[in-house]
């Protein structure tokens, strides 16, 4: 193994026994998207962790930006009118 | 770790999403209905809970004898693999080749201590494992070789898997001991995917560059005589096979390493590479017989 050429990145996102959703658990390096998913069965579920695996090209991922954390999140932080906790709800409305 | 948390504790640890990573989160939401998470520590009898008795008409001899050798199998290969921890050309490829190595160990340790109680000399298998000498192991030749590179360990583990999924799915039917036929079952599931590993690899590296290709089919060639002393039968030969022929290789006709005085790796005669798996294996238990850690 003389040259190795760098792998790409991919993500890794498992479901849980009881989870509804994938969730994110860590990165790995591989070749192409199959030997993607078995790697991320060899890194990321040895204790019987996931019942479902999804890998992404790390490059297929568009994230947005430390620097813009401000114009992106802070206008939300103030709007406290957007929780519907200000409606009273009647007895006998059920299932809330 | 799982009896410590109460309740709230796992609650908060669930909930705590940024703070212990969505990693942990998993883990810990899924204490609550399996409680071997840290499955193995404090683990003595892997056969704790089934009956172990040899059943009426089953020949314990021939029990002993079949359990001794894939399990011997197993014992040996697995070391031949955990040789490759530190080695192996990617980290990802390290683990994939160490998960390896602790099923076929796990398979071992099973099939040792069926072949003790078959045998019922009061051995056990620490004993069968740490101390018998060379010419008492019963492992096929195939498994002492030290791999000369990635391609030959691909290469072999692809050859090794293949025949032995058939051998576990053939007793996983035909097994009169219901022990057998229980760890067989359990390791057809882990030899699938070893074979899977092995010909995704084989595949990858005779159908890339000229190099890779070279050195796959060389290492075919240096490890095509230990072959012959399997037993591939059609549906293996015809598996292996399909791999060469996607993988763009040729199947070697080298004949067969010869008998020694009639006796191959099942009757105990093994090839020099075995006398240093052993020693590297047996020293520390041989050093201090009985220790506990």
């Amino acid at each position: 193994m003389t040259h190795k050429a760098d792998w790409p990145l991919f993500e890794v996102f498992l479901r849980g026994k009881r989870g509804l959703n994938h969730v994110h658990v860590g990165s790995l390096h591989a070749a192409d998207p199959e030997m993607a998913l078995r790697h991320a069965r060899d890194l990321y579920c040895r204790r019987n962790e996931a019942v479902s695996i999804w890998v992404v090209p790390a490059t297929a991922i568009t994230a947005s930006s430390p620097d813009e954390k401000d114009p992106f999140f802070a206008p939300a932080g103030d709007k406290v009118y957007r929780h519907p906790t200000f409606y009273p709800i009647p007895d006998d409305v059920p299932h809330m | 770790m799982s009896e410590a948390w109460s309740s709230a504790e796992r609650e908060s640890a669930v909930t705590d999403f940024d703070e212990y990573g969505a990693y942990e989160s998993l883990a810990h939401s899924l204490e609550t209905d399996d409680h071997r998470w840290a499955f193995g520590t404090g683990f003595d009898d892997p056969l704790a809970g089934i009956d172990t008795a040899v059943p009426d008409g089953v020949d314990a001899a021939a029990l002993a004898a079949c359990c001794l050798g894939l399990g011997d199998d197993a014992l040996i290969y697995s070391h031949r693999l955990q040789q490759w921890v530190t080695r192996a050309p990617e980290l990802e490829e390290e683990t994939a080749l160490a998960n390896i190595a602790l099923d076929l160990l796990g398979q071992a340790r099973l099939l040792l201590t069926r072949a003790a109680q078959a045998e019922g000399a009061g051995r056990d298998e620490d004993q069968l494992a740490f101390f018998r000498d060379e010419r008492e192991f019963r492992n096929v030749r195939l498994v002492e070789r030290a791999d000369a590179d990635f391609a030959e360990l691909t290469a072999r583990l692809l050859i090794f898997s293949a025949w032995r999924l058939a051998v576990f799915q053939s007793l996983t039917r035909t097994s009169k001991d219901p022990v057998l036929a229980a760890i067989a079952a359990k390791a057809v599931k882990e030899l699938t995917y070893h074979r899977d590993y092995a010909a995704g690899w084989v595949i990858r590296l005779g159908d890339g560059t000229d190099f890779s290709r070279a050195k796959t089919q060389a290492a075919l060639e240096t490890i095509w005589p230990l072959v012959g002393e399997l037993d591939l039968g059609e549906e293996v030969t015809g598996v292996i096979d399909a791999v060469i022929a996607r993988a763009t290789l040729t199947r070697p006709a080298a004949a067969p390493l010869g008998l020694v005085a009639g006796k191959s790796g099942r009757d105990g005669t093994h090839t020099e590479a075995m006398g240093y798996i052993l020693a590297e294996l047996q020293s520390v238990a041989r050093a201090h017989p009985g220790a506990r850690w």
